[in-house]
Formats: C-alpha cells, sequence, structure tokens
C-alpha cells in the first residue's frame, strides 16, 4: 500500500510538471491525463473504488480526449512565444486562489478530523445519496449539461443553414 | 445426452477444483507474506496465458471461417489443416523490422499500443470466470470494466497523431468518433441488467442469474428488456471493438490501415491482438451480463468456467460471422445508427426493464406468457417503426460538397 501510494503520487506529480513545462500542446495534454489517472489511483487506495473508477472514466475517457482535439483542431502543434511576468504572477495568484479554497473545503469537511472512521463511499451508498439528499443538484446539473449538449447541436447545425 | 457425454461434463467440473487445488498447494509451500502476491503472479500469468492462446486460436478460426465463406481454403500450409498458422504469424511479426517514420513522435508512437493494450487485459481481471474463478471480485466490477477500456479512444488517438500521416490521423479520428458514440449505447444497454440486478459486482449479476424455470435458465437474454438489451450490446460492442461492419478507423480501402497505417512488427502485433482482447473481453462482459455466466445451460448440469469460455467462443464465432457476411457502413450511417437507432432503443429499452420489474407483481391471465409479449412489444414496435420513418425518409439528393465547391 505505501509503496502504492508513492509510485502514483510520483506519477501525479511528475505528470504534472511534465503538463507544465513541456513544449508541444499535445503532450501536455496527455501528461496531464497521465496525473489524472494517478488521482484515480490514490482514490482507490483511500478505498473509494466508485469514485476512482469515475474518474478514470470521466476524465480520461472523456476529458482527456475532448481536450486533445480541442488543441489538434484550434491551432498548429508549435509552441507559443514565452509567456511575461506579469501573465506568469497572474497565472500564480489564480493557481493559489484555487488551491485555497479547495483547502479550505477540504480541512471544513469532518472526514479529516477523525481519519480513524472510513466513510463509506460505495456505489449504492452515493447512488443513494444522490436520488434522495442531493436530488436537486444533480437535476440541476443535468439540466446544464442538456442545454449544453443542445447548444453544441445548434453550433454544429448553423453551418447547413447558411450555404 | 449419451452417458459419456455427461461423464465428460462432470470431469470437467472436477477439473476446475481440482485445478483450484493445485494452486492452492502451490501457494502453502510460500511462506505467508508471498502469498498474496504469489496468487496475483499466478492469476495474471494465466489470464494472459489463456486469453493469448484464445487470440491463437481465434485468428485461425476467424481466417478459416471466412475463407468457408467466401468459398476458398484459407490458410493450409503451416501444419495439419493450418493449424500452426499462429506460430509461423507470431515469429514473423517479431522479427519483422520495426519502422517508424522520420518525422513521428517518437515517445508517443511508441507508447500507443502499450495504452491501448495494458487497460485491456486489466478489464480481464474483473470478469467471472467460474463461481469461486473471480480474480478481482469488485464491488463496482462493471465500472472498472468500462474505465479499463475508455483509455483505448486516447490509444486511437495516440497513434493516429504521432504517425504524422494524414490517414492515421484521419483513422484515429474516425476511431474516437465512433468509439465515444457507440460507449453510449453500450453503457445504458448494460445499465438495464443493473437495474434490474440491483448490483454492479458482475459476480452477484451472475448469481442473479443463477435460477430455473424447470430445467431451463432464467438468464436476462430470455427476458424481453435483456434480449433487446443484449441485440443492443452486441451491435454496440462490434463497433466499439472496431469490427466488421464498423471497421471503419481501419478501412483498408480508403485509409490504408487508419491509425494502425505507421506501425510494423510487433507494434502491429500488439495493435492486432489488442483488438482481439478487445473482442474478448466485450464478450466476456455480454456472457457475464446476458448469458448467465459460468451457469450451465440446463439446470442439472454442473456449473463450470468452461460454460463461460463455451459461451465467448460462440459469440466470437458469431462476431467472425458477421464479418464475413455484411459489407462495411458508412460513415454518416454509422452515426445515424448510433445516434438515432441505438441510443434511443437502449433508452427505451431502460423504461422496458423498469415496466418488467414492476409488472412482476401484478396477477394478470396467462401469467408470465402475456407479461412477456407486452414487455416485448413495448420495445419491438417503437423498433420497427424507428426503423421504417428512417428508411422512409432516406432520399438520394445531389451530393453537396461544403467546402469543395
Amino acid at each position: 500500500m505505501q509503496i502504492a501510494f508513492y509510485i502514483f503520487s510520483l506519477l501525479m506529480i511528475a505528470g504534472a510538471v511534465a503538463a507544465v513545462s513541456l513544449r508541444k500542446p499535445i503532450h501536455c495534454a496527455l501528461s496531464l491525463t497521465v496525473s489524472l489517472a494517478a488521482v484515480a489511483g490514490h482514490f482507490v487506495l483511500l478505498g473509494a473504488e466508485f469514485v476512482g473508477f469515475a474518474q478514470i472514466l470521466v476524465y480520461v475517457g472523456a476529458v482527456a480526449v475532448l481536450m486533445v482535439f480541442v488543441v489538434l483542431l484550434t491551432r498548429e502543434n508549435t509552441p507559443g512565444e514565452g509567456l511575461g511576468v506579469g501573465r506568469w504572477m497572474i497565472g500564480a495568484g489564480v493557481a493559489a486562489g484555487v488551491f485555497g479554497v479547495l483547502a479550505a473545503c477540504v480541512l471544513a469537511s469532518k472526514a479529516v478530523w477523525n481519519p480513524g472512521v472510513q466513510p463509506e463511499a460505495t456505489a449504492r451508498r452515493i447512488g443513494e445519496q444522490l436520488m434522495s439528499t442531493y436530488v436537486l443538484p444533480m437535476e440541476a446539473l443535468g439540466l446544464l449539461l442538456t442545454a449544453a449538449a443542445i447548444g453544441a447541436v445548434v453550433v454544429a447545425m448553423q453551418d447547413k443553414k447558411r450555404i | 445426452m449419451t452417458t459419456t457425454g455427461m461423464a465428460t461434463i462432470f470431469l470437467w467440473a472436477g477439473l476446475e477444483q481440482g485445478l483450484g487445488r493445485l494452486v492452492d498447494l502451490g501457494l502453502n509451500q510460500l511462506p505467508p507474506a508471498w502469498r498474496s502476491w504469489a496468487l496475483v503472479v499466478v492469476l495474471a500469468s494465466a489470464m494472459l496465458g489463456v486469453f493469448a492462446s484464445l487470440f491463437a486460436l481465434s485468428t485461425l478460426l476467424e481466417r478459416k471461417g471466412l475463407g468457408r465463406i467466401q468459398n476458398r481454403l484459407g490458410p493450409n500450409r503451416v501444419g495439419p489443416y493450418g493449424l500452426f498458422q499462429p506460430v509461423a504469424d507470431g515469429i514473423k511479426m517479431l522479427t519483422k523490422e520495426d519502422i517508424v517514420p522520420r518525422g513521428a513522435d517518437g515517445v508517443v508512437h511508441f507508447l500507443a499500443p502499450i495504452v491501448l493494450f495494458a487497460p485491456l487485459t486489466m478489464a480481464f481481471a474483473v470478469l467471472p470466470y467460474g463461481r469461486h474463478w473471480v480474480p478481482l471480485n469488485l464491488d463496482a466490477g462493471l465500472l472498472f470494466f468500462f474505465a479499463a477500456g475508455s483509455a483505448s479512444e486516447l490509444a486511437a488517438f495516440m497513434a493516429g497523431w504521432s504517425s504524422r500521416n494524414k490517414y492515421s490521423l484521419l483513422g484515429g479520428m474516425r476511431a474516437i468518433a465512433q468509439m465515444i458514440s457507440f460507449e453510449m449505447p453500450l453503457v445504458v444497454a448494460s445499465l438495464s441488467v443493473v437495474m434490474i440486478s440491483g448490483t454492479i459486482s458482475l459476480a452477484a449479476i451472475v448469481e442473479r442469474q443463477e435460477a430455473w424455470l424447470w430445467v431451463f435458465p432464467k438468464w436476462n437474454v430470455f427476458t424481453p428488456w435483456g434480449l433487446a438489451g443484449f441485440a443492443l450490446f452486441i451491435v454496440a460492442a462490434m463497433a466499439e471493438t472496431n469490427r466488421s461492419p464498423f471497421d471503419l478507423p481501419e478501412g483498408e480501402s480508403e485509409i490504408i490501415g487508419g491509425f494502425m497505417t505507421e506501425y510494423s512488427g510487433f507494434k502491429y502485433a500488439v495493435f492486432f491482438m489488442g483488438e482481439y482482447f478487445g473482442m474478448f473481453a466485450v464478450s466476456g462482459l455480454a456472457v457475464t451480463l446476458f448469458l448467465g455466466g459460468w451457469n450451465a445451460p440446463l439446470s442439472f448440469l454442473p456449473a463450470s468456467f468452461l460454460w463461460f469460455f463455451a459461451k465467448l467462443m460462440t459469440l466470437v464465432l458469431v462476431f467472425i460471422w458477421v464479418r464475413g457476411t455484411l459489407p462495411r457502413v458508412r460513415a454518416d450511417q454509422l452515426m445515424n445508427l448510433a445516434w438515432k437507432y441505438l441510443f434511443p432503443m437502449s433508452l427505451l429499452n431502460l423504461f422496458n426493464a423498469g415496466l418488467w420489474h414492476y409488472t412482476a407483481a401484478w396477477q394478470m391471465p396467462g401469467g408470465l406468457a402475456v407479461r412477456w409479449i407486452v414487455c416485448f412489444a413495448v420495445i419491438a414496435v417503437p423498433c420497427m417503426v424507428l426503423a421504417r420513418t428512417m428508411m422512409s425518409r432516406h432520399q438520394w439528393a445531389p451530393r453537396v460538397y461544403q467546402y469543395g465547391n
């Protein structure tokens, strides 16, 4: 278990570092995928199998493919000019802000303060929660995704009308 | 059935226990700390060995079968009836020169076959082969299976993009579009089973199918929603594994070899093997979800892992048969099939599964038969109507090239 933790951590950090330091956008996207897959490994190690597999399914199966497609279809694979110091600072500020919010959320959760109790995260439990306590957020998300899908169809259809 | 046949079947069932005992005996010789690791090694090598041999067997079977369908002999030079042809092919693949195009992206080009192949072999780990033969009995086994399969899209892209070849890129694009489109009906068709079984553990799904109506099994495929789900699942699985008639990603008459164009030698062999492994994995899942897994087809026969493999090979034969029978579809037909036909049908099938579940308690004249016919009509009538509408709406029009005119 210890060894697995170190392997996944190493993969995660190495992938993230490669994602920001490599020159070709496609390489960056693929390295980011490695990092995301390693996060899934951490979820499984923590006993949250369902979350880990969903992470792989969503991030490796869908988001990564989306990223490489976007990179491929939008521009040439030439490395862009380096960012100025000001842009670096803004980027660092945004990253620190996001980290702060996430860290505050994690620290606010009950699970951190009583590590002896492992929360149950089986598929059945998650499903029951989604269908009872969190049914409204789930419906809202469903609506949002449907709207996005319809929007994508509309955007794709416009081309035909113009001819 | 003759008594010898019966005896053979019971001998097989004994073989299953015997193999288990043998593994136990071997493991007990080791220090306790090593046992779990040794078991992992034994299971992994057994699975790889079994499926690699099945791969060799089915390539031969496929070439022979296609030969028979196309009225020719198929391979018959190496060994009796060409039986050793896979060995010769393997040696050829291993000794061929590995050519990487100069413009190719070396690292990604090298990694693509691995990214395709390694997750596929992981998918084998969760399949329940026999009652006590589940290498990795996960609570979320079905999800693990789909998660492991989802990496193949990325692998197709990596292969297509890194080759720096327009045909490769086109093939990669086609592969991704096809896999994403057909993953939806595939997952939704399996969801009907999850709804009825109330679990996503694959071993538990097989155990739920362990019921008998007199001597006949109550597999999921013998219910209306199961029958429809099985049909949807198999069609989607054919597309998902890039099998003919959905082999557009490597359509050799249009784009040479698709994303495999620039691969040669052993890397090509890995892609080729990946295609077959994908077929085995998805057939194994179909057997698990719909065909009762390790359960025997008649109640008085013993359950055994051999039934699993027999069902799996039957499905593989069906795949080969379909490949020899149907011509390749066009890209637009492929997308229409996925989004306008299979996907609505699989959603309707979810409703049908719910209907089947809730009508179980109803008391009605005719009982099971009426319920069966009603539920079957719920899926069959819309299926026919949708198919007819799609056919009648089909019109021939002068072809317009949006950007070419």
